[in-house]
């Protein structure tokens, strides 16, 4: 796809958070709209899927560690023909496929259950260790957020990873710097991140601009270090595309109303 | 009863059998390998072993990952830091999404010992009970926690096996063991006894010391907590008119509450629970440790006793 095709894909699954989070009165706009490009850079890009086979045994896998952004993945799924696009219009609805977090049981397309934070990365490791026993090419990708990473879990994991040489795992990080009680530095420094992350055994690929699509895929494209675990940390605004939204730590889990729909609807027409 | 053998060490030797003849099972531990007795595992079968290192919450959740990919992990640490300490993985890692992880702790129940209050844990019944789906399965003897680790293979969604530390000894029967179906061990008419893990033969003892005061105690092997006999259950307290549960766990949650669960408003009956009374264990050798809570034989024929 031409990076003009992508960026027109990012702008429907935008427009398909503001819908979906406006018609079930609920839901997490902000990191969502924070996390397009990685998504659809993952599901467009990077990965081996066949979404008339969502089963399929040598696919790649992604999880979502950052569960609550289901608006953004499931926007990406059904735009990748996973589930009908009427689906999206049942969100967060009572027997909906498309529960307030993903739920693999549920959703083709779904390969791990999440929003419990933290969780993701060890998943995302179990299918990277199974794939490598079991002679697979299969590449994992993990989804988290920021304030994500306050979590213990997640660092056990990061642990594992290096430990067990994932190289066929790309976390992705998506760093808006904000999460519900506020800054990431007012709630819970993260301190010198990407340090961190190369400390615990990263092959580390900082993105400056996480919401532009040719830098993204320019991260999945690098070449990877063999023996360990790929970072793709992405610099991102929360509420990216919704003026009204963009980096403010209060749309992290608030929907929009009608109005406040509509305006966001026209500020994403292509 | 013969020789004196831990649920752990028959659970580390099986799966060893178990993964020669079945290339798909995966163990991982959390640096208790030595015993968990996984380390016959790592021994035998080393690339299919992974230790996780001190980070129970990561090795669930890594357990969920490899159940994914068509493999089939038993994850053993001590019950307390898997049901407990990875209980949220548990629940929305595995078993919310109905995966085939097996979580199978040793150390479960005050016969822990030594390790004193924070390492026997008494809830783990309860907490693994309360997930849907789970299956929870408590072997008697070395001989059942072998059967239990084949037959968990062939069953496909989260389980939880809990094994004791403590030698104890094995049945000379051989009896059947199927996933829900409980064991009549010994029939009686005067008060129907189920219990569970180490408390099934000291119950059989109990019902001796009855016997010999005229009280004839029926003794119900109830391994399979979730999904519960209930009807074994059912048919043995109305047989008997008088029920008593014996489990190494809290009365509130566990095998007690389990047949409650299943007589209250059905079987009109005496009832009774004997297990851990809402407190926390402490060290102390294993069986002084058990006569402390009133676990042993002779404590529960008297209990017994009082109570029907």
């Amino acid at each position: 796809m031409t990076t003009q095709e992508l960026q027109a894909v990012c702008r429907q699954v935008r427009r398909d958070i503001v819908e979906m989070t406006t018609a079930a009165a609920s839901g997490h706009p902000g990191g969502s709209l924070s996390a397009v490009e990685l998504t659809v850079g993952a599901f467009y890009h990077a990965m081996r899927v066949d979404p008339a086979n969502p089963h399929w045994e040598d696919r790649d896998r992604f999880v979502l560690s950052k569960g609550h952004v289901s608006p953004c993945y499931y926007g990406v799924l059904a735009e990748k023909g996973f589930f009908p696009r009427e689906e999206l219009k049942t969100f967060r609805q009572l027997h909906s496929r498309l529960q307030g977090h993903p739920d693999a049981k549920k959703l083709p397309g779904v390969d791990a259950s999440t929003g419990s934070l933290g969780q993701g990365v060890s998943i995302a490791n179990g299918m990277a260790l199974g794939a490598k026993l079991l002679g697979k090419d299969t590449r994992v990708f993990v989804l988290c957020g920021d304030g994500e990473l306050q979590e213990g879990q997640i660092w056990e994991a990061f642990m594992s990873a290096a430990h067990y040489h994932l190289d066929n795992l790309t976390v992705l990080i998506d760093w808006n710097g904000l999460q519900i009680d506020g800054s990431n530095d007012e709630v819970m420094s993260l301190g010198d991140l990407p340090a961190k992350l190369r400390a615990f055994g990263f092959d580390l690929h900082e993105v400056a601009d996480g919401n532009d699509i040719q830098q993204v895929l320019a991260a999945y494209d690098a070449p990877t270090a063999p023996g360990k675990p790929k970072c793709i940390l992405a610099h991102t605004v929360k509420g990216k595309g919704v003026s009204f939204m963009e980096n403010q730590a209060g749309w992290h889990g608030k929907a929009p109303n009608a109005e406040q729909c509509a305006q966001a609807l026209k500020e994403l027409e292509g | 009863m013969a020789d004196k053998i831990a649920t752990r060490e028959a659970y580390g030797k099986a799966l060893v059998d178990l993964g020669n003849e079945n290339g798909k099972v995966v163990v991982l531990d959390a640096d208790l390998a030595g015993a968990t007795m996984t380390k016959y595992f790592k021994a035998a079968h080393p690339d299919r072993f992974f230790d996780m290192g001190i980070a129970e919450a990561d090795m669930v959740a890594t357990s969920a990952g490899l159940s994914t990919m068509g493999l089939i992990p038993y994850c053993s640490t001590f019950a307390m830091f898997g049901a407990g300490r990875a209980y949220d993985q548990m629940r929305n890692s595995v078993a919310y999404p109905h995966f085939n992880v097996k979580l199978c702790c040793s150390h479960a129940g005050v016969s822990v010992g030594e390790d004193g209050g924070s390492h026997q844990c008494i809830e783990d019944l309860a907490l693994m009970r309360a997930i849907p789906g789970m299956t929870v399965i408590v072997p008697a003897d070395a001989k059942e926690a072998r059967k239990a680790v084949f037959a968990l293979a062939e069953y496909n969604g989260p389980s939880y096996l809990r094994l004791a530390r403590l030698a104890t000894p094995v049945f000379e029967e051989d009896y059947p063991f199927e996933i829900g179906k409980a064991n009549v061990l010994r029939e009686g008419t005067d008060v129907a006894i189920f219990a569970c893990g180490l408390m099934v033969s000291e119950s059989l003892e109990a019902a001796k010391l009855l016997e010999a005061e005229g009280i004839h105690a029926a003794v119900i092997n109830v391994h399979t907590i979730k999904p519960i006999d209930a009807q074994c259950v059912t048919e043995w307290a109305g047989k008997c008119g008088k029920v008593i549960t014996v489990e190494e766990h809290s009365t509130i949650g566990g095998l007690g509450d389990a047949v409650a669960d299943v007589l209250m408003g059905k079987v009109a009956c005496q009832f009774h629970k004997i297990g851990v009374r809402d407190q926390f264990g402490q060290s102390g050798k294993a069986a002084d440790v058990l006569r402390e809570y009133g676990l042993t034989a002779d404590q529960i024929a008297e209990e017994i006793k009082k109570n029907i």
